[in-house]
């Protein structure tokens, strides 16, 4: 099967047959978008809740604003019907205790909650989740079902 | 100031500082475990997000990953990685036994900060000395996990100024045990500039 693979501030759309995976997932956030009836997935890989916050921000994939729109965007362009749209998150850890006022630490749990409130204004459902704890997240987008993988060190390999 | 301009005069300052630094690492290196260490002469890259994780084996990969949060003339943050090989390298060193079981012990996530703490320490003394700037650095936080998780910490800073990471990678040898540490340095965006001045490598 093609497997297609989404680095750090990237994303990419497919029909099935397809996986698209994202690996090692720390503090970014993996989102997923589905369309059951065309069979086709989406998966954006970012690093930062929102695109309006810095000034370099060309990189549309980098942020939860932006990339989703993106992401919307392309799968439409492939044929999906936005709808019906579904999402899945992962990833969002803080990879590193710190008793610290620093908010970059928080980072993980920011783009988690950007990326809701971003699926939110479209309408779009988050199905199911796996995000915070304090350790990576490798995960696998089959196109055929939507099913999502979750890889860990340590700590297993589970379907959401 | 742009990072993706960073001259060629630049790189060579952090490459001195990296060189000076992994000497004073290496010697207290070798205090600690009374054997002789040699070291190779650093590399400084600039790269793509996309790039960081390759250069240590894929972003899968595990690895351990000691993190401080630096303060005083600049603020920011250090990131200090070492594969896993070279984490158990580093440990039999220190214990004078091996280990090859998959996991680390809170004992050997304690001696691995140490050594992390030890090494930052050199690098920043080096800058510090170099640029005349006063730099504290904090405790360590150390974590074992996929190297894309870990780095994903030092790239969402440097995420902030640019979508290039600079690194400076660093092997000591000890005998037939080799080493590899990569040195992540991230000075906060306003702090970038004024490292610059302080190198000398901007007009003030």
């Amino acid at each position: 099967m093609k497997v297609i693979k989404v680095g750090m501030a990237d994303l990419a759309v497919s029909k099935s047959p397809c996986i698209i995976t994202t690996l090692g997932l720390g503090s970014c956030v993996g989102i997923v978008l589905y369309d059951k009836t065309n069979k086709i997935g989406g998966l954006a890989h970012i690093m930062l809740p929102s695109s309006l916050d810095i000034k370099n921000n060309s990189n549309k994939a980098k942020f939860a604003d932006t990339a989703i729109e993106i992401l919307i965007e392309k799968m439409l362009k492939i044929g999906a019907n936005k709808n019906i749209l579904i999402a899945k998150l992962a990833g969002g850890a803080q990879m590193f205790k710190f008793s610290t006022r620093n908010e970059l630490l928080r980072i993980g749990e920011r783009n988690v909650i950007a990326s809701k409130k971003k699926l939110k204004e479209y309408g779009i459902p988050i199905v199911a989740e796996d995000t915070g704890g304090n350790y990576g997240r490798t995960i696998e987008l089959n196109c055929e079902d939507g099913s999502l993988m979750v890889r860990t060190i340590g700590k297993g390999c589970k379907y959401i | 100031m742009d990072i993706n301009n960073l001259n060629i005069m630049l790189l060579d300052i952090l490459k001195e500082i990296g060189n000076i630094g992994s000497g004073n690492a290496a010697t207290a290196l070798a205090n600690i475990i009374n054997e002789k260490i040699d070291m190779d002469v650093p590399q400084v890259k600039i790269l793509d997000f996309n790039e960081v994780a390759n250069v240590l084996g894929g972003a899968e990969k595990p690895v351990v990953g000691i993190y401080f949060e630096m303060n005083g003339d600049i603020k920011g943050s250090i990131m200090f990685i070492l594969d896993i090989d070279s984490a158990r390298c580093l440990l039999k060193l220190l214990f004078k036994s091996s280990n090859e079981k998959d996991e680390f012990t809170d004992m050997d996530m304690s001696a691995l900060s140490e050594v992390g703490n030890i090494l930052a320490a050199s690098y920043i003394n080096s800058l510090s000395m170099l640029s005349n700037m006063v730099l504290k650095i904090s405790v360590p936080s150390i974590a074992f996990d996929m190297a894309g998780a870990i780095l994903s910490v030092p790239a969402i800073q440097f995420g902030y100024i640019s979508d290039k990471v600079l690194f400076i990678e660093t092997q000591f040898k000890e005998g037939n045990n080799q080493v590899t540490g990569n040195l992540f340095l991230i000075p906060e965006l306003d702090s970038f500039e004024t490292m610059l001045k302080k190198l000398g490598v901007v007009e003030i």
